[in-house]
């Protein structure tokens, strides 16, 4: 990799000193650094300064109140998997959060940069040189998309393991600027547009997540197909949020990610309340999937492959959660 | 750009060193504190050689700032040995053939050292776990993952 480019650095202990500092022009946001450091050694992006939120306490907790979490964008990963109440309430956030890359870099990375990682492409995620010699691409200082260069826009994929669990429960976030905070369903935050995937304007950030109370008996769970067992990125990724009562689906939340240029909720899914889990609900899920996903060849696995895993995993997954 | 003072608590001692807002830990570790235990292998996150602890927790020390760990209590291979003494990980890496070329023992070790102060005596899927960021082009893993089980066992 390249050495870092030079930029200057601070380490705010406040929210509205961070917020501040990132309402000037060319200052970029930074907590693990799992994801931008990479990034910035490839020369892809070229902040003047870097604002680490590390060092902001309010940050960093996790509270719960009646099933209700609330959860500081600066909490780490590592805690996301073995937090106590996390696992009573969502153990699908835990089981997402202990599934992203390895132990090192669950220890630096943050709710807040899972959730506004960046999208992934064979044509992005590569040197200056390697991106030079290809005319770079729509995403960063290009105008052409490799993926699809008949497309208007880029189609690098969202690969977050978070967001998917956190859409499928209903999750709001918290954003702050200079000028305040506010809330938006999690759903928000994100726009179909590899190039442009979150909706945060220049100097916002994500400061805390809400996920609402479950219904009682709801069970969750999140499962992600890759190369390896371990590290890689989700060539596809979901989650399911599960209420059976007497035998027929009280409720049910499907998140994607992997799939597309934004991790999304599957929607329809209410149309299957009150059925019962069987061969026929799990294949009209499958065709449900199969319509809202769009995978394109943003990776060195077939498209086709991460279309059909994604309806396979969300099957597999009902079955196991409505079996209890 | 300007350099700042870095206070950079490292294997028990405090160092004040002169560096850039955008030194990368393991360039700190290894040129200004001539830590070169710490290795450099693909220098992208992916590998895990770089693995130190921060705090006991293993980090990777090429995605790390080092401005971003000011205050922390930094660990480094160089940090486990007492008085000449190998640290009961690293004897056990020595007789179970745990190494081979030697350039991913620092962060193996490391990353297993994290895992058995959190887990004393974890079972194999919890070693494999602790060690899924590393890589090794030597070993094939088994003699890994016997080393740090039999650290585990020597522990009380």
């Amino acid at each position: 990799m390249g050495a870092l480019p030079e930029f200057a650095f601070a380490r705010p202990a406040t929210l509205a000193e961070a917020c501040a500092l990132l309402a000037v022009e060319g200052a970029r946001a930074v907590a693990g650094g799992t994801d931008l450091v990479p990034n910035l050694r490839r020369g892809i992006e070229r902040p003047a300064q870097l604002v680490d939120l590390g060092g902001i306490a309010a940050l960093d907790r996790i509270e719960e109140r009646d099933g209700a979490l609330a959860l500081g964008a600066g909490v780490t990963l590592a805690r996301l998997a073995d937090d106590a109440r996390i696992a009573r309430v969502l153990p699908a956030l835990a089981e997402a959060a202990r599934s992203v890359a390895g132990p090192a870099h669950r220890s630096a990375a943050t709710l807040g940069g899972n959730l506004c990682q960046d999208t992934r492409c064979v044509f992005y995620n590569q040197s200056e040189w390697w991106r030079r010699a290809n005319g770079w691409c729509l995403k960063r200082d290009g105008d052409t998309c490799h993926v699809a260069p008949q497309g208007r826009r880029c189609h690098a994929a969202y690969s977050g393991d978070l967001a998917p669990v956190l859409l499928a429960a209903g999750a709001e976030a918290e954003t702050a600027t200079a000028a305040g905070t506010r809330r938006v369903p999690l759903a928000d935050l994100y726009r179909e547009d590899g190039a442009a995937h979150l909706t945060l304007a220049p100097g916002e950030i994500v400061a805390r997540v809400f996920v609402p109370a479950p219904t009682p008996g709801r069970r969750s769970g999140y499962r992600k197909a890759r190369a390896r067992g371990a590290v890689d990125f989700p060539l596809a990724g979901v989650a399911v949020v599960l209420v059976v009562r007497d035998g027929a689906i009280a409720e049910l939340g499907v998140g994607l990610t992997g799939t597309n240029s934004r991790p999304f909720r599957l929607a329809g899914t209410e149309g299957f309340v009150g059925q019962p889990v069987d061969d026929a609900l799990l294949a009209s899920l499958a065709k449900l999937i199969q319509k809202q996903v769009s995978p394109m060849r943003s990776t060195v696995t077939q498209s086709y492959y991460r279309r059909q895993v994604a309806s396979v995993l969300a099957q597999r997954l009902v079955r196991e959660l409505a079996a209890g | 750009m300007p350099k700042r003072l870095l206070t950079l608590a490292v294997n028990g001692r405090r160092h004040e060193i002169a560096a850039d807002g955008h030194a990368l830990l393991v360039d700190v570790l290894r040129d200004a504190l001539g830590l070169t235990g710490t290795k450099q292998g693909c220098d992208g996150g992916e590998c895990g050689a770089c693995t130190v602890l921060v705090d006991g927790a293993p980090r990777l020390a090429c995605l790390t700032l080092a401005a971003s760990v000011e205050g922390r209590a930094i660990e480094t291979i160089e940090g486990l040995a007492r008085s000449g003494r190998m640290s009961a990980l690293q004897q056990a890496f020595h007789e179970r053939l745990g190494t081979q070329c030697g350039f991913c023992t620092p962060g193996m070790i490391m990353a297993a050292e994290a895992l058995l102060r959190r887990t004393p005596h974890p079972d194999e899927a919890e070693i494999r776990e602790a060690l899924a960021g590393n890589l090794c082009r030597c070993t094939g893993y088994v003699k890994i993952i016997e080393s740090v089980r039999a650290a585990a066992e020597a522990r009380p």
